[in-house]
């Protein structure tokens, strides 16, 4: 035991007294929580607009206002033709144009359908994707506004609530996701570096030589790490809860127990990554690309994965960071018990327990 | 006389290919004990089996009276271990160093401290008890290395190469000190590929293709042989290697 304790004392000193590895673990969170949470907004507003009014009524004026009112858009050019649109276009200065038909005002009094285009630069889809969601949110408003005063024979009125987030909200979305990549991070990058340096340099041999059980090598590398990851989840908690208005919905407990259980196998897969590679730069490749690329692409954390094809999906099975952003959503966002997210809590503990056993095998088949 | 090493037809296989075939040899307390061979010579895996690092594929191996196959913990505990690769921790103080090696061979607080001041003064280094080892020079350091291996006095210390690296100067007062470690009753286990240091050694064994080719004092080596110096009796030891 007291072996045991020299040896986390030691784990502690050197990461205090190497600047990059402090920096990773204490500045990361929080620069990775601002840049998504400031930066990087799904959200957009004052997109430039143009108006091509071939109708020139009161009608389309209206319509127009309404789209000018608005701020998401900012109305900065208004062509003559459908040539001049175009160029706006193409000249970058547009990303949206609504054109108003010359009939756009006679149909109303007709009775006939009133029609307008809306033309999106869609270079970029996701962003021409919510553009055309707004432009049809205003053109509705319009719509009920003008037909305030007439009785509409029938008329459907939906009623949508957001769920669990009102506000749609990035946040509640990337705060699940950061902890999972921090803690991949983390753990499994760092305690694999660490065991690594202890190889190349040498010092993994007279440690084997001592008297001092390999497994306890492992596990006081581990410890250290585990520690700061608990401090570091505590932290994004607190972060998003008073900087991003997160709420936490969940129990506290239940939450820290999910990212223990996520932390082991993270830890695992560091230790596994440790034993199949001898240098620290093989150990940073291979959690860098083998390890934070898939967490970020495969877990959810940036795309859906109901939208992956077939074989990706079945990928996504095997990264932990899918199934503790999944769980710790249900927990920290839509405050279900802990008994509600058994399956993932299994599935973690199990991925665990296979990593731990095949890293531990792997060490001692090398001595 | 206190046997502290002894083998009896120690062979390690690996697969197919027999890296250590039948050695036996008895080393004596407080002998400092010349290992030497080419490359590949089946060197590093018979001191792995003395370390209880490796187990022997058959024979058997007797390690500060522990067996080797069997106990390799208790083996571990009465043996001090120092590489050829530099191996302190750069990023720790000189006086963190020892206290951990201390801890791990669970050495009593009170004696770590007390050793730990003795070891400062006698390599003179009381001005650098607080700074990092990687700020040292590496004459000092591996002094240092070495101090560190013997810290929980083992019965046996296994030097791997120790002096790689560092001038004639250093490398004479190193050997000052494998010699103040021998009177204290511990025993030096060397590797080596510098000649004029085997014959400080008090007894040398020459391996050549996994076998112990020879083995007495230099003196008796350098008569068998009629050569001027261990150098030549090396090559010519050396020379029958089969396999390279």
């Amino acid at each position: 035991m007291k072996q045991f304790v020299s040896f986390i004392k030691k784990e502690f000193l050197h990461i205090l007294r190497d600047p990059r590895t402090l920096m990773i673990l204490m500045a990361m969170p929080l620069v990775q929580l601002i840049i998504f949470g400031y930066a990087i907004t799904t959200e957009i507003n004052n997109s430039p607009m143009a108006v091509l009014d071939e109708n020139k009524g009161v009608e389309s004026l209206a319509l127009i206002e309404q789209f000018s009112k608005s701020t998401y858009f900012n109305l900065v050019s208004t062509p003559n033709n459908i040539a001049e649109t175009e160029e706006a276009f193409q000249r970058g200065q547009i990303k949206l144009a609504l054109i108003i038909t010359p009939s756009f005002g006679n149909d109303f009094l007709n009775g006939n359908i009133p029609q307008v285009q809306v033309l999106c630069d869609a270079t970029e889809p996701n962003e021409a994707n919510t553009v055309s969601k707004y432009a049809q949110q205003i053109i509705m408003q319009y719509q009920t506004r003008v037909h305030n005063n007439i009785e509409m024979p029938f008329m459907i009125h939906t009623n949508i609530r957001m769920l669990y987030n009102p506000q749609l909200k990035g946040a509640y979305n990337f705060v699940p996701g950061i902890m999972g990549l921090i803690l991949m991070l983390i753990c499994a990058m760092m305690t694999s570096i660490s065991i690594v340096r202890e190889k190349e340099q040498g010092t993994m041999e007279v440690l084997l030589v001592s008297p001092i059980k390999p497994i306890f090598i492992i596990f006081s590398k581990a410890i250290p790490y585990f520690v700061i990851a608990l401090a570091d989840v505590i932290g994004i908690l607190l972060l998003s809860y008073f900087l991003l208005d997160v709420p936490i919905v969940g129990s506290i407990v239940s939450i820290l127990f999910l990212s223990i259980l996520f932390i082991i196998s993270a830890l695992a897969l560091g230790m596994l990554i440790s034993s199949v590679t001898s240098s620290q730069q093989a150990a940073m490749l291979i959690s860098g690309v083998g390890l934070m690329l898939p967490t970020m692409m495969l877990s959810g954390l940036i795309f859906p994965i109901e939208n992956m094809p077939l074989p990706l999906q079945v990928i996504s099975n095997i990264i932990p960071a899918k199934w503790f952003i999944i769980a710790i959503k249900d927990v920290m966002i839509k405050g279900l018990p802990l008994f509600a997210i058994w399956e993932e809590c299994l599935i973690l503990a199990a991925m665990s327990i296979v990593l731990l056993t095949a890293s531990l095998k792997r060490f001692k088949n090398r001595l | 006389m206190n046997i502290v090493i002894q083998t009896e037809n120690l062979s390690k296989y690996f697969g197919d290919f027999l890296a250590v075939d039948n050695i036996s040899f008895e080393v004596a307390k407080g002998e400092i004990f010349g290992f030497l061979g080419a490359n590949g010579a089946g060197k590093t895996t018979a001191m792995r089996m003395l370390c209880g690092l490796l187990s022997p594929s058959s024979g058997k191996g007797i390690v500060a009276g522990f067996d080797i196959s069997k106990q390799a913990n208790d083996v571990k505990k009465n043996i001090g271990y120092m590489s050829q690769k530099f191996s302190l921790y750069e990023d720790l103080t000189v006086k963190e160093n020892l206290r951990l090696f201390g801890g791990i061979y669970a050495m009593r607080v009170k004696d770590i401290q007390s050793k730990t001041l003795k070891v400062c003064k006698d390599l003179d280094l009381n001005y650098a008890k607080d700074l990092l080892v990687g700020s040292l020079p590496l004459g000092v350091k591996q002094k240092l290395s070495f101090a560190t291996a013997i810290f929980h006095h083992p019965q046996i210390v296994f030097l791997d190469e120790p002096t790689g690296g560092v001038d004639p100067v250093a490398r004479r007062k190193f050997w000052e000190m494998i010699y103040q470690a021998s009177q204290q009753g511990i025993t030096a286990f060397v590797t080596t590929h510098y000649m004029d240091e085997a014959e400080y050694c008090q007894r040398v064994s020459i391996m050549v293709d996994g076998r112990i080719e020879a083995l007495d004092t230099p003196n008796n080596l350098r008569k068998a042989l009629d050569a001027q110096n261990m150098d030549e009796v090396f090559h010519a030891l050396a020379r029958k290697a089969q396999r390279s």
